[in-house]
């Protein structure tokens, strides 16, 4: 609650349409007991008198009633409308969603082809057809503007209702016993209900105007008022809901609580004080990394100083849990990382000694999927699912090649093929939605190798496949870095595709890399605890029934990072040495970070 | 030996593209008639690809998908009628999504107490007995149980999943995918806890999972499912050791092991749903078929001992 009113409070069209809008309320509420003139006393001698006339600040009407005075009371009632009509509208709406989205099937289709027809009429119209049909008349006019914004609820609050009916709690809810009221009541309307009060809050508003509009067609509030004051009044509440309603909105919408307001930038923010000097060759190498994610007061050590090399056609494997970092370490090295929060705070990375970190944004632009490529996890969030997958390859050949369309989608069709999707030139033509998951992956490999690059960064990427197909594309990725001399770093939780694939392998923990050699000797015999530990716990196939040997306790989190080492405080080997200190990477070749390594390194 | 749980010809099948009133324009047999045996006490691992069936399995057994034909036998009884009420006492679900698989907007005591309530009737003395009772059996601290889901790591809401399923006191547990979303070392913590309730209990688990390697460390029977079917049953030990089907040599080849080289791995993908083949599902992958599978469907036969394949061609020993 309060992290929102923070947020509400930051943008200051809301926080503007708050003042005013709590101005105008409270005004209202006190209407009755301000000194005014009765509205609806007639006194045909005083009509028309101008503003600023005594004892009518606002003059008088036709009748002779206090400008003023009527003002008022016209405000107090137009809010209350609103604020009746929304609520209405609103309660009668969700029920109407969450019952259709709920129940789906054939109840959901009848209801909702309901509402298609009530939302076919022209808006104004409806309400002009309820009015005339109950006569003249505020309520009448209220139950009309109520009407008419009921299929508005319903259709939103019935796509979020389908959304939470399929979740998984609602399924655990039957299975505790509940029926299909108390569901609905105790597990559905709960979640729905926040999105209830955010809709309504917008279209008070909207509701006003609407009333306003019936009113002045003479079909509302009877006589009409035609006059600047009232409009403006009008116009004040309406303006001040409605920037409310959407700070309310932007303050709910999740994706600015990580302190976003605005797009991410094209490259990350670097902010470090000292480069590192160039150390020995390779083709990659990374050089005390250290990247941060600052969120609000919170200090994110997502990446504490990684170094990392990568010679031509060498496969190394990253490896660790989620939260270790080595997603955060592979997108930092051209600048991916989503900056505001993301900040590069330290190290190096050289692409054949020439710096990343801190280059131009047009350079990295330049080198992004040309000479370093990556690939991503879920091809089916990294593809466009609007053009077909050769257009696409196309396009990213020809943003590095001058070539002819021709020429780039003959290219297209020939990168299908190399990485085995039977068929290409059919397939070039079909839509990311009409391949498998397996031959999504396939698009993803090529649209990587579509400027042949040097290096490739693969960040988990056969994590969402199924066993066969995860073999099939792990084989994929050897041949191909064996045929073109790839050099590949390689991101996994999965110690035995590390096994199968890398020649060597750092194991990251907590943002650090705490162990580091060639593949089969840190698989073998692990030197970190850490490292020993993992490998325990996972099982492998082939070895039957069994107890696995679990690490107690929790990675710690990245914005409170005990002293000394990470790992201390789940590790059994662990004394007062550990916790103190800065402990580093030691060793040649084979590299460990600890103090009392299983093996000597 | 006493069955907990039989199905007998279970299947399930979807209408894809029906319109208001009228026949669907197609059917999908995500379960094709299924004969499940599980002993009491017994843990049988379910392992299949995606889309092979395992869920619509899972959710027809606990009682949330009617299904289209067959029957379920829990301990001894017949349920015919999809009412997860009715089930519920029996037999519990573990959900693959720890977090999901809460209610963010009600705290934990709220979620323990639903099942004691609905399903068992207890009063206030007799709930807060049990779960204190429940949440020590999986660790869980008592101070937890007035915090809401999202306050809790992965491994910690998979064991209040788990609390949660106990809490109904059935006989059998689902577990669909109870660790996929867990971090490996938490992996570890959980599938020992299920091991010791196990124990202590006398569960029977019905263990579905794509990892082959945590299927064979916690099941004594294996299913292996393809395409709708089980393509074959068999010990935990022998199932992947010493395959009879080729589909189930294929996914033990396809498993990531240290110190294997890569490559083996049969190029091809499942057949549509839309428009299955008429023979032998796993023909158009395999080095084995020949005109009679593609032509005839094979049923699960006896192959050796407990070993059953369903396969015209089968793998000699």
């Amino acid at each position: 609650m309060r992290l929102f009113l923070k947020l509400l409070a930051r943008n200051r069209l809301a926080v503007f349409g708050a003042a005013v809008l709590g101005v105008i309320v409270i005004v209202v509420l006190l209407v009755p007991l301000l000194p005014l003139a009765d509205p609806d006393v007639t006194s045909t001698g005083d009509r028309f008198q101008r503003p600023f006339s005594a004892g009518h600040p606002l003059g008088t009407d036709h009748l002779g009633r206090d400008l003023l005075s009527r003002l008022l009371w016209g405000t107090r009632l137009s809010l209350a409308v609103g604020f009746a009509a929304a609520v209405i509208a609103g309660t009668i709406g969700a029920g109407i969603g969450v019952i259709a989205g709920y129940f789906g099937g054939r109840v959901d289709n009848v209801i909702m082809r309901g509402v298609d027809m009530l939302m076919a009429f022209p808006y104004i119209l409806l309400a002009l057809a309820i009015v005339a049909a109950l006569g003249p008349g505020l309520m009448n006019a209220l139950i009309a503007v109520a009407a008419v914004n009921v299929p508005f609820f319903a259709r939103n609050i019935r796509g979020i209702t389908v959304g939470i009916a399929h979740r998984e709690f609602v399924d655990a809810a039957r299975l505790s016993g509940m029926g299909h009221g108390r569901i609905l009541l105790s597990e559905i309307v709960p979640n729905v209900l926040p999105v209830v009060v955010i809709a309504m809050s917008t279209t008070i508003g909207w509701m006003i105007l609407e009333t306003a509009g019936l009113s002045f067609l003479g079909l509302g509030s009877q006589p009409p008022h035609t006059s600047v004051v009232p409009g403006v009044m009008i116009l004040l509440i309406v303006m001040s809901i409605n920037l409310l309603g959407d700070g309310v909105r932007d303050a709910l919408d999740p994706r600015l609580r990580s302190g976003a307001l605005s797009r991410p930038m094209a490259a990350t923010l670097v902010d470090r004080d000292t480069v590192p000097d160039a150390q020995g060759p390779g083709l990659l190498a990374i050089d005390g990394l250290r990247t941060e994610f600052r969120v609000g007061p919170r200090l994110y050590k997502a990446v504490g100083g990684v170094s990392l090399s990568l010679a031509p056609g060498e496969c190394v494997g990253l490896i660790g849990e989620s939260g270790s970092g080595k997603s955060v370490t592979a997108l930092s090295v051209m600048g991916l990382v989503a900056s505001p929060p993301g900040v590069i705070t330290g190290g190096a990375v050289r692409l054949e000694g020439e710096d990343l970190i801190g280059a131009p944004y047009a350079r990295l632009r330049s080198l992004r999927g040309d000479r370093v490529a990556y690939i991503f996890q879920d091809p089916l969030a990294t593809l466009h699912p609007l053009y077909r997958v050769g257009d696409q390859l196309a396009e990213a050949i020809r943003v590095h090649h001058a070539v002819s369309r021709e020429a780039a989608a003959a290219r297209a069709v020939k990168l299908l093929a190399d990485v085995r999707i039977p068929n290409p030139e059919a397939r070039a033509r079909a839509f990311p939605h009409e391949l498998s998951g397996g031959m999504r992956q396939r698009v993803g490999i090529a649209m990587a190798l579509a400027n042949e690059p040097e290096i490739i960064i693969a960040d988990e990427p056969t994590t969402a496949l199924d066993v066969t197909v995860q073999a099939q594309i792990l084989s994929l990725l050897d041949d191909l870095r064996r045929e073109r001399g790839l050099a590949i770093l390689f991101i996994t939780h999965d110690f035995g595709v590390v096994g199968q694939l890398c020649d060597r392998v750092a194991v990251m923990y907590a943002g650090r890399i705490v162990e580091e050699g060639r593949t089969e000797e840190v698989l073998a015999s692990p030197a970190h605890p850490y490292t020993k530990r993992l490998i325990a716990c996972v099982p492998e196939l082939g070895g039957g029934r069994r107890w696995l040997e679990a690490i107690p306790g929790l990675p710690p989190a990245v914005d409170s990072l005990p002293e000394g080492c990470a790992f201390a405080p789940r590790c059994a080997k662990a004394d007062d040495a550990c916790r103190t200190g800065e402990i580093a990477l030691a060793g040649d070749g084979r590299k460990v970070r600890c103090l009392k390594p299983e093996v000597v390194a | 030996m006493t069955l907990a749980l039989k199905t007998e010809d279970l299947a399930k099948t979807f209408p894809v593209g029906k319109p208001l009133f009228g026949p669907p324009k197609a059917l999908v047999h995500a379960v094709r008639p299924t004969n499940l045996a599980v002993a009491e006490g017994e843990t049988l691992g379910i392992v299949g690809e995606s889309g092979c069936g395992k869920s619509t399995l899972a959710r027809m057994l606990v009682g949330l998908l009617q299904p289209t034909s067959g029957r379920i036998e829990i301990g001894g009884r017949a349920l015919d009628r999809a009412d997860p009420a009715a089930f519920g006492r029996l037999i519990q679900y573990v959900f693959q999504d720890p977090v999901s698989s809460l209610n963010p907007r009600k705290t934990i005591r709220q979620i323990m107490e639903m099942p004691l309530v609905r399903l068992h009737g207890m009063d206030r003395a007799a709930r807060a007995a049990r779960i204190a009772e429940i949440f020590d059996w999986v660790s869980l601290r008592p101070e937890f149980l007035d915090r809401y889901p999202h306050e809790f790591s992965g491994g910690q809401a998979q064991r209040i999943g788990i609390a949660r399923a106990l809490a109904a006191s059935p006989r059998i547990l689902i577990l669909d995918e109870p660790v996929s979303a867990l971090d490996v070392s938490v992996q570890a913590q959980v599938l020992n806890l299920l091991a010791d309730l196990k124990a202590e209990l006398g569960l029977t688990y019905l263990f579905i999972s794509h990892d082959l390697a945590v299927v064979e460390a916690v099941s004594d029977r294996i299913a292996v499912l393809y395409f709708g079917s089980v393509v074959e049953t068999g010990p935990a030990e022998s199932v992947f050791a010493a395959p009879r089907h080729p589909y189930t040599k294929l996914l033990a080849d396809s498993a990531p092991v240290v110190g294997r080289p890569l490559g083996g791995a049969a190029e091809g993908e499942l057949p549509d749903p839309l428009n299955p083949p008429p023979g032998c599902a796993f023909a158009g992958r395999c080095a084995r078929a020949t005109e009679l599978c593609r032509r005839e469907r094979p049923m699960l036969d006896q192959i050796e001992g407990d070993q059953f394949a369903a396969c015209h061609h089968p793998i000699p020993a």
